[in-house]
């Protein structure tokens, strides 16, 4: 300890930049909650702002991209594609876009707005959290066109559609957990964001956006456990099974879809809270 | 250099403080580099902006930060106000030290109001203070007329007087001001200037960052002096900003 150190301690006065203490920090998260909120409110709106369509943009998009998968996976797969394929296939689409965005919208949270966290200090876990409430409006735009769709292709309303809150809540922990994790490591290194249409990509193939992983891996145990580690895979299986017929999923992947949401909300949270003192130099 | 030591309470004290930035250099570096703070490694530069820097900042100083451009006076603020990382030596305050910088970041495709309302979030305002103080800020900034239209339409002027009203909206404990001095006009440069003299009266402390030696004595009881990422001198205003002065050739009604 030097002697302007002694100084500063006897003198009550503390270190700048020190990460205030867990509760203190989800305190203050709190408190500005209303700032994750409107700076995802207002990021939508930038996004589109100079196109004529503008916020509309957010559901053609999706709308389209489910077009052209209906069109040319019903033909590639043929007899093999899953029953029930459209309604199949937007819950599918709809859920991984939610995912696959928090993912790469987390990625850029923080190097996208480093002049907001070069001047000012506020908790920095509310901009992947801002970037997950952006995930959160457009699926709720894109849960609404399905609702109109789902009943054209015989989905009828019933219940159950109601359980998709529980599992968009167990998918949001997972979504933020993830978001926060690769918010970090983009910041740590940047040839990530590079890496992330892969990475989307792969996922997509894998996850049973557009096949059906029971009939994938029937009769080849290993594959099937490794489809159903899958969080990915867990959470398509469960919004199908709550949003349309002829695909119940056991109900053990309600347990696995609970622990991934779990442990990568909370390691999530640490591993990006550790580095919060790096973040005003991001970018 | 020693530290000036007096019998005030202190606000803010650097110890001994470090800033160095890691930057990936593209092209080629012209000739021999011998700037002190530049060391070469491969494609990596790095840059000591701070080399060690000692201060006490007391209760009711208000402190101009003077030297040339890239002497380090930005990073040894952000430093302060703990936005930036130190790679050495430790800085202490009685409460979070605010950077009232003109260069916080706004959404450039929103107008300019939704920009007051962002910032003032981000700030710390609720919803219903910064609903309260919209109108003040609007005032203040005097882009009534103008703001509703997004941001990249204003001129750089109009933007940073923008940023600088949201800033100086609030009181601060610990204020560090960066050549805000400097935004706008001259009728919106007296208007930021009384409203700087308001904060800094309210607040225990407050750096003012500024290239103009006559600001500096109108305001600052004490003044600091930069060079190179060392502290050249620290002390009264008058004395620093005269041996500034005769150094770098300028004149003090500048």
């Amino acid at each position: 300890m030097s002697k302007l150190s002694d100084l500063a301690a006897t003198n009550g006065l503390d270190r700048v930049g020190k990460r205030p203490k867990l509760g203190f920090y989800l305190a203050e998260v709190f408190r500005r909650r209303a700032f994750a909120w409107t700076l995802a409110k207002y990021r939508l709106l930038v996004s589109t702002a100079r196109s004529r369509l503008g916020i509309a943009w957010l559901i053609v998009v999706p709308a389209l991209q489910i077009t052209v998968y209906g069109l040319i996976f019903g033909l590639v797969l043929g007899s093999s594609r899953p029953d029930n394929f459209l309604p199949f296939l937007i819950v599918g689409v709809v859920l991984f876009q939610f995912l696959a965005g928090s993912f790469s919208d987390g990625a850029r949270s923080i190097t996208s707005n480093s002049a907001l966290a070069k001047s000012l200090s506020f908790p920095r876990v509310l901009l992947p959290l801002s970037a997950m409430v952006s995930q959160w409006l457009k699926f709720a735009g894109l849960m609404t066109l399905a609702l109109v769709f789902l009943p054209i292709f015989g989905e009828m309303p019933r219940w159950s559609w109601l359980m998709m809150f529980a599992v968009i809540g167990l998918a949001s922990l997972f979504a933020l957990g993830i978001a926060m994790i690769s918010a970090r490591l983009t910041v740590h290194f940047n040839d990530l964001s590079q890496l992330i249409p892969f990475i989307t990509r792969i996922a997509f193939y894998a996850s049973g956006v557009f096949f059906s992983v029971e009939r994938l891996t029937a009769g080849l145990p290993w594959l099937s456990f490794l489809e159903w580690a899958n969080p990915v895979s867990v959470y398509l299986a469960l919004a199908r099974d709550v949003m349309i017929s002829g695909h119940p999923a056991e109900g053990w992947l309600w347990a696995v879809g609970a622990v991934w949401g779990v442990v990568a909300l909370v390691f999530g949270f640490f591993f990006f809270w550790s580095a919060e003192e790096r973040y005003g130099r991001a970018g | 250099m020693a530290v000036l030591v007096r019998d005030h309470k202190p606000v803010v004290i650097v110890d001994n403080a470090k800033v160095t930035y890691r930057v990936y250099a593209s092209g080629k570096a012209v000739g021999e580099n011998d700037d002190s703070r530049v060391k070469r490694q491969g494609n990596l530069r790095t840059v000591e902006a701070i080399k060690g820097v000692s201060l006490i900042a007391y209760e009711g100083d208000v402190i101009g930060v003077i030297g040339t451009n890239g002497s380090g006076k930005t990073s040894l603020m952000k430093a302060i106000s703990g936005l930036t990382p130190l790679d050495g030596g430790k800085i202490f305050a009685s409460s979070r030290p605010s950077f009232l910088g003109v260069g916080a970041a706004m959404l450039k495709e929103l107008s300019g109001e939704k920009n007051i309302i962002l910032g003032g979030l981000a700030m710390g305002y609720s919803r219903t203070e910064i609903k309260e103080k919209l109108d003040e800020i609007i005032e203040f900034s005097g882009l009534r007329d103008f703001i509703d239209l997004p941001m990249r339409t204003y001129s750089a002027g109009m933007s940073e007087r923008l940023k600088f009203s949201i800033a100086a909206s609030r009181e601060h404990d610990i204020l560090i001001i960066d050549e805000a001095l400097a935004v706008g006009d001259s009728k919106f440069r007296k208007r930021s200037a009384e409203r700087m003299k308001e904060l800094a009266k309210n607040a225990g402390c407050v750096f003012l960052v500024s290239h103009s030696l006559k600001t500096i004595l109108e305001t600052c009881n004490r003044a600091i002096w930069l060079d190179n990422g060392v502290l050249r001198a620290d002390g009264e205003a008058l004395e620093v900003c005269r041996a500034y002065a005769e150094e770098v050739g300028a004149d003090l009604d500048d």
